[in-house]
């Protein structure tokens, strides 16, 4: 009981851990003591998890069952490969954004303080519960409880109308989500009355219902990871919510659905159907694309990354659809590949998406802006931050050597073999998926650009952003663990990929990393020498040589010659803040582009307006499309309804007797 | 044994005929007393049951008929109604002959219902039973179509009594505590009702429900 069971209860003890610092929280509603000792408490308390799970990846399998829950209904954990990859993201991306926690919020009131405290501690249990839980009763238990102290979380503000708005929108769709992966569950358990994931394993569905089985946990999942067209809540709730909390929904919260994904299709499922991967890759596909669009034009910063983690979370529901097409025509090794480039994204997406919310929280912080069009120049006054979100801009973008570049070239490589194909249409297909993703990828970088240029490079636009206070030891803490994670994991792929091996030898039974080693850890190589290989580590010294190489032979032959003039000035004798390049000017060619898709609305002053007015705006065209009418049909559905309300009590005697007329003529 | 029956169907006939007077009937107080000889049908039929089948807790809840639904609640509402001053005509929702024609298809609907049932009973009041169950109908359609509380009332009344009928035919009554529970609660109903006819004709000076749709939430 003792030596096997350890990594599951050194999981439940972190669990419990961290709901006591809730409730701690809760009652010393000193707002000095709460960010100088709980929230550090609670990143120690993630630092003990990420250690354990993993050095259980690979180990055996750990199950235990809990005397909790309701009678006859015990809750079941389980601890395998898989829980034990998501808990150390878990583990991993927290520490750091609790660290910075202690700092962010060391200015807030007391009372409200403590109720985060207690909310932002019950969301990490509720999110270790959900990779733990090996029943679908824990499962949905622990889901809700996610998605309930998240829904607080955002409503932080809420006396803003916007925030409770957008709250209540990511409730709605979190609930309909639940939904469906309830009726997947349902499906599941074939018949069987229990809902433990080990019955479900055991249950052989037929094709039909392991595809519906699939469809609702596709469609449940989505709707919290924000695949097209379930996305709209993501670019409402992240704004509204504290940056810290943002970091954490879009770092961790979103690969819970991901870990769901990954648990319905590949683990409890058995064999998929290749179909179920072409429709994963194409909603991907379309979801990456549709997600870095809008990301390109946004104007708020933070509305700007939650379109961007829609766009990331497309690229790893690619990486799915991928491994199930291989898993499901017997490659498993090229499964494999797709998997680990899979698993691995969302790994470096919950560090480096972390680090950026958690810059844009900073940036709010020091100027209250959220708004890029009156940021600028960011990188004068606050230094130590530029850097740090340059690292999480250059990971996002996909540059190397750093790890966002890992995971999307893995998954290149994986495209680049699928013509061995047996179905001739896929074949077909999949360059053009392959392409599409570039796309999105360039996109990014693209993204990156703005984002980075806009808000830390120029000049400054407003007066209190050249006066900006830097960020404080707590948050360069919590920064710099992220940035580290996004500099180690693309620094040192093979050792990553020898962890991910446990993962997908339990997945799909085939492993990537003997073959990604084969010339050494210093190379990484995903299938064969002479294909591709690449090694960050060296790419690093010639990029450092480079430019050291380059300052030097600058300081010796352009030395004395170097002058310092302001930024952006293409020679114009008087230059203000207001002639660089806006967010609205960046995303234009863009807009420009891909109009149809945007759906632009635009109010162009005329030359004689004596206040000339401009206004350009991008909708969601899902909101007109999808949205409306279904609240349209919703709403009349329900004053049909309404309209059996008359207020006189014959009329309701006779619902009654007619009720009871047509049930005796029923049993008759 | 044959006799007894015959003496059954005769006082079953008679509620189903008073049941039919009741839904006729536009006068408050003639529904009242309509309504105490119901009871009175269904103490006799009752005991004619008892005093056939030798079923002796029978006898008590016989007595008990006479005692709450004959005296009791005849002698509570006819005070209710000269408190409240309403002893005359009520107005109804549907015209009289259409409600009769509409309880016509009720009676056919329930004979044809009890039909099976009476064949699985094995009493010998089981032919008794589709007319038990019509007499339910009849007051709930009488509830249906009257615009004041009173006769509602009455309706509900009405509509125990054929459910106490039914329970006698198909298996010669319920267990007596059951019975007396009964009772009890609709006595109590009785007193509850009254009180809040009272408020109800505080507050909008009539007692016609019409009133009650401005509660309604718009």
């Amino acid at each position: 009981m003792t030596t096997p069971n350890l990594p599951i209860d050194i999981a439940l003890g972190v669990i419990i851990y961290w709901l006591l610092l809730a409730v701690a929280g809760l009652l010393l509603q000193n707002s000095r003591a709460i960010s100088q000792w709980i929230f550090p408490a609670g990143a120690a308390g993630a630092l003990v998890l990420a250690v354990s799970a993993l050095s259980s990846l690979g180990g055996a399998i750990n199950v235990a069952v809990l005397p909790l829950g309701l009678p006859d209904l015990p809750f079941h954990l389980r601890l395998d490969s898989l829980s034990a990859f998501f808990l150390l993201l878990l583990g991993a991306a927290s520490i750091g954004i609790s660290l910075y926690s202690a700092g962010y919020f060391r200015h807030m009131e007391g009372g409200s303080l403590g109720l985060l405290c207690f909310e932002y501690h019950i969301f990490l249990a509720a999110m270790a519960l959900v990779f733990l839980a090996d029943d679908a009763y824990l499962f949905m238990v622990a889901w809700e409880s996610m998605a309930l102290s998240s829904y607080f979380l955002v409503t932080t503000d809420h006396n803003i109308p916007e925030t409770r708005r957008a709250g209540f929108l990511y409730l709605l769709i979190a609930h309909v989500g639940a939904v469906a992966i309830l009726m997947s569950f349902g499906v599941m358990q074939g018949g069987h009355g229990d809902y433990t994931f080990s019955t479900m394993r055991n249950a052989h569905l037929t094709e039909f219902w392991a595809s519906v089985t699939f469809l609702l946990a596709l469609f449940g999942f989505g709707a919290k990871a924000g695949i097209l067209p379930l996305h709209v809540w993501l670019p409402e709730a992240h704004p509204a919510a504290p940056s810290p909390v943002s970091a954490m929904m879009s770092g961790i919260m979103l690969k819970t659905a991901i870990y769901g994904i990954l648990r319905v299709s590949f683990d409890l499922l058995g064999m998929p159907l290749w179909w179920w991967g072409v429709l994963a890759l194409s909603l991907g596909l379309a979801t990456a694309l549709y997600g870095v669009l809008f990301a390109a034009v946004q104007t708020d910063m933070k509305r700007l990354l939650a379109y961007s983690s829609i766009e990331n979370i497309g690229i790893i529901l690619v990486g799915i659809g991928l491994g199930l097409v291989f898993h499901a025509l017997n490659k498993d090794a090229l499964a494999a590949l797709a998997l680990t480039a899979t698993l691995y994204h969302a790994l470096n997406h919950s560090f480096m998406k972390g680090l950026l919310f958690l810059g844009t929280g900073s940036v709010l912080h020091a100027t209250g802006e959220r708004d890029m069009g009156k940021l600028g120049g960011l990188i004068h006054s606050m230094p130590k931050l530029a850097l740090l979100v340059l690292v999480g801009a250059l990971a996002l973008a996909g540059l190397p050597p750093l790890n966002g570049f890992m995971s999307e070239w893995l998954l290149l490589q994986a495209f680049l073999l699928s013509p061995d194909l047996p179905l001739p249409y896929l074949n077909m297909l999949v360059p053009i998926a392959a392409a599409a993703l570039v796309l999105a990828a360039a996109l990014a970088g693209y993204v990156m650009v703005k984002f980075y240029g806009v808000i830390f490079l120029g000049q400054p636009r407003m007066e209190k952003t050249a006066k900006a206070h830097d960020i404080g030891a707590w948050e360069l803490l919590g920064m710099g663990w992220l940035a580290l994670g996004c500099l180690l994991l693309g620094l040192f792929p093979v050792f990553v990929i020898f962890n991910l091996d446990h993962v997908t030898l339990m997945l799909v039974g085939k492993t990537l990393g003997s073959t990604a080693a084969q010339t050494g850890w210093l190379l990484l190589t995903p299938i064969q020498p002479e294909r591709a290989s690449y090694s960050p580590l060296v790419l690093l010294v010639i990029i450092v040589i480079g430019v050291l190489f380059t300052l030097f032979v600058v300081k010796k032959f352009y030395h004395g010659r170097l002058r310092r003039g302001p930024a952006w000035d293409c020679g114009f004798p008087a230059q203000t803040a207001r002639m660089q390049d806006t967010a609205e000017g960046f995303g234009q060619p863009i807009r420009q582009i891909f109009e149809q898709v945007l759906g632009v609305i635009r109010e162009v002053p005329s030359p004689y307006d004596k206040k000339p007015h401009y206004h350009g705006e991008t909708r969601d065209l899902f909101w007109d499309l999808i949205y409306l009418p279904i609240a349209w049909v919703a709403e009349r559905i329900s004053a049909l309804i309404g309209k059996l309300q008359q207020g006189r009590i014959p009329i309701y005697l006779l619902y009654s007797f007619v009720t009871l007329i047509a049930l005796l003529a029923f049993v008759r | 044994m044959a006799f007894s029956q015959q003496l059954i169907n005769l006082f079953a006939a008679l509620l189903l005929l008073i049941a039919f007077a009741m839904l006729s009937q536009r006068r408050i107080l003639s529904l009242i007393n309509l309504f105490a000889l119901q009871g009175l049908m269904l103490s006799v039929s009752t005991a004619i049951v008892a005093w056939s089948s030798h079923q002796h807790h029978l006898y008590y809840s016989a007595a008990l008929t006479l005692i709450v639904k004959v005296v009791a609640l005849p002698w509570l509402l006819h005070r209710l109604i000269r408190k409240l001053d309403l002893k005359w005509d009520v107005e109804t929702i549907i015209n009289i002959p259409s409600t009769m024609l509409v309880g016509l298809a009720l009676v056919v609907f329930a004979f044809n219902l009890a039909l099976p049932i009476s064949q699985l009973a094995g009493t010998i009041t089981r032919s008794t039973l589709g007319i038990a169950l019509a007499s339910v109908l009849l007051s709930f359609l009488m509830m249906i179509t009257r615009r004041q509380a009173v006769p509602q009332v009455i309706g509900f009344l009405a509509m125990e009594n054929g459910l106490f009928f039914a329970a006698t035919s198909a298996t010669y009554g319920m267990p007596l505590v059951v019975e007396l529970g009964i009772a009890l609660d609709v006595l109590v109903g009785s007193f509850i009702f009254g009180i809040f006819f009272f408020h109800i004709r505080d507050t909008f000076d009539s007692l016609d429900i019409k009133n009650m749709e401005n509660l309604k939430e718009n």
